[in-house]
């Protein structure tokens, strides 16, 4: 780990210009991605900018639109507990309570939540060859261990996965990131925001250079009586999802008006299918559709030598999932199978 | 007066609990003396090969940094392999840090920087320019097993004897029986973990004298392995260790953040602090991947009629670590035709360690599978096949038990879960949309004792001091020690103090192997008797002859007064004594030495029986152990509060072994990959259900004076292999590699 400048910001505006001071400058907000990075030493900011105590974004509340706003610097665990997102948007509660573990949530962020870094262990290791860390350098996880790598999504260049359980929940829900940058401001649609690696792995997601989230939006619509989340990994908690799914369903009687199905642990974003959401639409909910919309979503999955697993767990997680959200009361803490 | 109550057998809390819990007890890493200097140690980044060129002018460039140590300017140490041989050295040349260019594994320690504050010899350590020339590896151990080759003979070899000799003909008896099963095993290497990092301050107190605060299981190991290599003198080196917080085998062996200290504190002549940070606690020893095949038969009484039992473990090229994974089979079950078997694989790995209840957690999840198995196709119930084969000689080496209380622990354990209930039929228990399945293993311990010293005080204020050079590696050692003194002078706790974890104190062994309580506990009872009888003597020649006539058999030690047992008006307190004796306090120290004639005529083991209940979501193969029961015979038992924590560690940790844990090894690359309790999974609670622990009685008078034959280890044992016999019974299905992902029920 390298010497740094801390510097503290006082307004969104006072952080663009501290960051655009010239140098390698990183913002700093719970700083449990970014420290963990700088002391195992993958990246070497010169500048930190501390976004904690910038005035504003601290809040959330209800939108002219009947939606609802999560400041960026919000942590996870306030906003999981907040009677708003806990009675309007239960499924992104559960997703991020499935995340992490108390200690962390309460410092981590909304912003940072979008922003962390994958958790393939060649990307945390320096003297291994990886694209992300390293574009050009090779991928090491393709040849060696990659039970907890993408099946979805991949390139030549990278498999890894982006590990938030959070924004499974906010891929489902449509939510709509704000940004603020040195040219102004601009609003990215939550499918838009990450990335797929391509031939580019060591970009994550569409956010310009130092442009900063200030709010996640959510639609009016929370999925909230017909809503599940899943997560299936090696521990009951503090394990990052092997597979997660989220799902909202609208209901008509047994009749599916509308239906979100997000995956996590499987690609480079949080994967959503419309075409299966589509398919669901007006189909009554049971296993049966719910596996056809299953297979719709793994098309075109391939695994590799330690996580072709994924494909089928995913597709029975899929519908598992979509029968608990039939029966949100049964749910478990810690978004473990029931039903 | 109330009468004496005795303190052995009390639910004493651990003395040292509250400061430990507020943060006040000191680690070996956290002493700060005036003028300490930071050591951050480099690594290795290849697997093997040499070192072309280091470079280490940018970090010594920098204001702060006051040396680079490598293998270029480290001070000239000692010549001979046996200068560095430690107390659990296996036969072999013991790693040497810094000793020449050569790298024998990935992560090897190469450099060390030594810097005014941590965070500036950490960031130092990154400004090293080294060139290495790389060569092939191999750290695979699967595709290696064709070079396994028996292990080495050495002093090791004592406490962990070789596979015993074949008896009868196996393969003849295994074709002729009608039940036959055979299986083959893996488990990945793991690392110990504890969650103390491993830290030396050594404190430089000149002229050539040390005070060292070690993360140790032997403070005299440490001791003699520091003066040994740096050519001190062994009474100017004093390594204290108060604390430790976890082990588990891997501070049995010194490792290398000490030698980096003291050869930094040597050269500069300051005091150094050398921490490993949780990366490089993945750099030194660990429990070996193993690969296993067994091979059981019965007749159709379910009579066990053969047993042959094959393991293949790993090691590294310089030094040839064994543990016990196939003796114990026989122990237990006496068949008349064995065939035991035990190799090595030399790779490119750091030598393994003893963690947990080595081997035996290893071979005994092979053995306890493999006997459920047999059992299946017995189509006999797995508890009975246990009480049919059951033997109260050990068949292996033709001798008696001390004392084998087994069969009660089927018995009690059985009962209280309920084993009864279970459906033996694989798949045919459910709960909701969750298969249920019960399974057994046994568990089984060596009980040893080594020879050790303790050292008794007795002072004017009736309180009695017990010293011995013994760590308290977190199992209670201290509470434990406490309660035995405490008993043989009558004395309340409160008013005993035993002062431990420092090398100037009497000799004890290295803590592990659940040889502590009877080797250290013996030496303080036998003080503690001493003392009885050292202060009796003095009693009885006080003016006013108390106790004329009487004998030490006539008198009874209760709250600091010696009484006439018939007579308690007649009595005399231990201030009195001490008056007598010239107001001088008494002292005196006793060797305790095991009385091997006696104890090789009888095999000496503690006994478990484990029931666990699982519960397997059948669609998406997760898996949890939703019960357990654990009934232990392990003789006397001290203090059964601390007694059951130790238990109750070693099922979680089972349950770890069976399901969760895992180092996880690119053998293209050579090394591990998840070196952070991030990724390195242990239980959290949310994984951890209902467990029960018994004690069953047991006496034994051969193991030791006490009675006890140790509970360390024996709590692990049995779990891995009831776990995998309850999956199989739920599911059907038979996953012989730990830990299983519940991807391997899919
Ligand atoms: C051991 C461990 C286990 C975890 N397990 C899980 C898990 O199971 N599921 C899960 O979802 N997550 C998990 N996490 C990840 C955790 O959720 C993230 O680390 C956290 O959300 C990051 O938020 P932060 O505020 O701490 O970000 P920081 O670490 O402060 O920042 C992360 C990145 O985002 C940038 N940044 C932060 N805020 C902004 C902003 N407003 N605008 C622009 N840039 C910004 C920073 O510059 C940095 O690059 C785990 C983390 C750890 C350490
Ligand atoms: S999968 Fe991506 S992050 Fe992992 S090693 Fe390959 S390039 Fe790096």
């Amino acid at each position: 780990m390298n010497n740094f400048t801390y510097k503290r910001a006082e307004s969104i505006e006072d952080a663009l210009a501290q960051n655009s001071s010239g140098g390698n400058s990183s913002y700093l907000a719970g700083g449990t991605n970014l420290v963990d990075l700088m002391k195992y030493d993958l990246t070497r900011p010169d500048t930190l900018v501390d976004l904690n105590r910038v005035d504003g974004h601290h809040e959330i509340y209800e939108t002219p639109e009947g939606g609802l706003l999560l400041g960026a610097f919000v942590t996870n665990a306030d906003t999981a507990w907040h009677p708003s997102v806990e009675e309007r948007y239960p499924l992104l509660s559960k997703a991020i309570l499935a995340g992490a573990s108390a200690q962390i949530r309460n410092m981590a962020t909304n912003g940072g939540n979008l922003l962390q870094r994958t958790r393939c262990y060649y990307f945390y290791d320096a003297n291994v060859p990886c694209n992300k860390r390293e574009p050009g350098s090779g991928c090491s996880a393709i040849p060696g261990y990659n039970r907890i790598m993408a099946i979805l999504g991949t390139s030549e260049s990278c498999i890894a996965v982006f590990p938030s359980d959070m924004c499974v929940g906010l891929a489902a829900l449509d939510a709509t990131v704000h940004v603020e940058g040195p040219t102004g401001s601009r609003s990215i649609p939550f499918a838009d925001f990450h990335r797929l690696p391509g031939d580019t792995p060591e970009i994550d997601n569409t956010l310009l250079p130092g442009e900063i989230i200030t709010g996640i939006e959510l639609p009016a619509n929370g999925f909230s009586k017909n809503y599940s989340y899943l997560k299936l990994r090696d521990r009951n908690s503090y394990a990052f999802a092997l597979v997660s799914v989220a799902t909202g369903l609208e209901l008509d009687g047994n009749v599916i008006r509308e239906a979100r199905i997000a995956l996590g642990g499987v690609a480079h974003k949080p994967w959503r299918v419309r075409e299966a959401e589509e398919f669901l639409a007006g189909k009554t909910a049971d296993s049966v559709h719910f596996g056809q919309a299953a297979e719709i979503i793994l098309r075109g999955a391939v695994g590799f030598p330690h996580n072709a697993f994924k494909i089928e767990l995913a597709k029975r997680a899929i519908v598992r999932n979509c029968m608990m959200a039939l029966n949100p009361e049964s749910q478990l803490p810690g978004a473990q199978p029931s039903v | 007066m109330e009468p004496y109550k005795s303190q052995i057998g009390q639910p004493v809390s651990r003395l040292e609990g509250h400061l430990k819990v507020t943060g006040t007890a000191r680690y070996a890493g956290d002493y700060s003396v005036p003028g300490l200097l930071y050591g951050y140690v480099i690594n290795s980044t290849i697997t093997k090969g040499k070192i072309i060129s280091f470079d280490t002018s940018r970090a010594k460039a920098l204001p702060g940094v006051l040396e680079v140590f490598t293998h270029e300017n480290r001070p000239s140490l000692a010549w001979f392999d046996l200068q560095y041989a430690d107390m659990d050295a296996p036969p072999g040349s013991p790693f040497r840090p810094l000793q020449d260019a050569d790298i024998l594994y990935n992560g090897q320690p190469i450099g060390l920087v030594v810097a005014e504050t941590f965070e500036l010899a950490r960031y130092a350590a990154t400004l090293m320019d080294i060139e290495y020339e790389e060569e092939a590896f191999d750290t695979d151990l699967r595709s290696q097993q064709h070079l396994a080759r028996s292990p080495k003979i050495g002093m090791a070899t004592m406490l962990k004897p070789l596979p015993p000799k074949p008896k009868g003909n196996f393969e003849k008896a295994f074709n002729a029986s009608p039940n036959q099963v055979s299986a083959e095993f893996f488990h990945g290497t793991e690392h110990h973990n504890p969650l103390e990092l491993f830290a030396t301050t050594t404190v430089y107190e000149g002229k050539g004298k040390l005070t060292i605060y070690d993360k140790t299981q032997g403070t005299i190991n440490s001791q003699m392995y520091v003066a040994n290599i740096f050519g001190l003198k062994f009474k100017n080196v004093r390594v204290i260790s108060p604390y430790v917080g976890g082990a588990f085998g891997s501070a049995l062996r010194p490792q290398y953040q000490l030698f980096l200290s003291v050869m930094a504190a040597l050269k500069l002549e300051r005091s150094v602090l050398v921490t490993l940070d949780r990366h490089q606690m993945f750099t030194f020893g660990h429990r070996p991947p193993t690969v296993q095949r067994t091979r059981f038969s019965a007749d159709n009484n379910g009579i066990i009629t053969a047993l042959n039992h094959l393991a293949i473990g790993e090691t590294s090229r310089f030094e040839d670590y064994t543990e016990v994974v196939v003796n114990w089979s026989h122990m237990l079950y006496p068949a008349a035709n064995t065939l035991m078997q035990y190799k090595l694989v030399e790779l490119d790995v750091y030598s393994p360690l003893d963690m947990r209840a080595p081997g035996g957690v290893t071979g005994m999840h092979a053995i306890e599978s493999t006997i459920d198995e047999l059992a299946h196709k017995s189509k006999i119930d797995p508890l009975q096949l246990r009480l049919t084969n059951y033997t109260e000689i050990d068949v292996s080496l033709n001798r008696p038990y001390s004392s084998k209380e087994l069969r009660e622990c089927y018995l009690q354990g059985a009962e209280k879960f309920g084993w009864d209930k279970r459906n033996p039929e694989p798949r045919s228990m459910r709960r909701g949309n969750k298969l249920v399945g019960y399974g057994m293993a046994t568990g089984i311990w060596e009980a040893n004792q080594l020879p050790a010293k303790a050292e008794a005080i007795l002072t004017g204020d009736g309180k009695l001091k017990i010293n011995s050079a013994v760590t308290d590696i977190g199992t209670g050692t201290l509470t434990v020690m406490t309660q035995i003194a405490a008993d043989e002078l009558g004395l309340p706790v409160e008013d005993v103090e035993f002062a431990y974890g420092d090398s100037k104190k009497p000799f004890a062994p290295i803590q592990g192997g659940s040889f502590t309580v009877s080797t250290v506990g013996s030496a303080v009872k036998a003080v503690g008797a001493a003392m009885r009888k050292k202060l009796f003597s003095i009693a009885k020649k006080m003016k006013g002859g108390v106790f004329d006539g009487t004998d030490l058999r006539d008198v009874s030690f209760e709250g600091g007064r010696i009484f006439i047992t018939n007579n308690r008006s007649r009595s005399v307190s231990f201030q009195e004594i001490i008056v007598a004796n010239d107001n001088k306090p008494v002292k005196l120290s006793k060797f305790s030495v095991p009385s091997i004639l006696k104890l090789k005529k009888y095999s000496r083991a503690a006994h478990s029986a484990v029931f666990v209940e699982v519960e397997v979501d059948e669609e998406l193969g997760v898996i949890n152990v939703t019960r357990a029961v654990t009934a232990v015979a392990a003789g006397k038992i001290i203090n059964p509060k601390t007694a059951r924590s130790q238990i109750l560690g070693g099922m979680i940790w089972g349950i770890s072994k069976a399901l969760r844990e895992e180092t996880i090894q690119d053998d293209g690359l050579g090394k591990y990959m998840n070196q952070n309790l991030s990724e390195y999974h242990i239980p959290v609670h949310a994984d951890i259900h209902e467990l029960d622990v018994i004690f069953v009685d047991e006496k034994d008078t051969v193991v030791n004076e006490l009675g006890t034959k140790g509970v360390g280890e024996i709590g692990i044992v049995g779990m891995p292999p009831a776990i995998t016999n309850a999956i199989f019974n739920a599911t059907g299905k038979r996953i012989n590699q730990l830990p299983i992902h519940f991807d391997m029920l899919l």
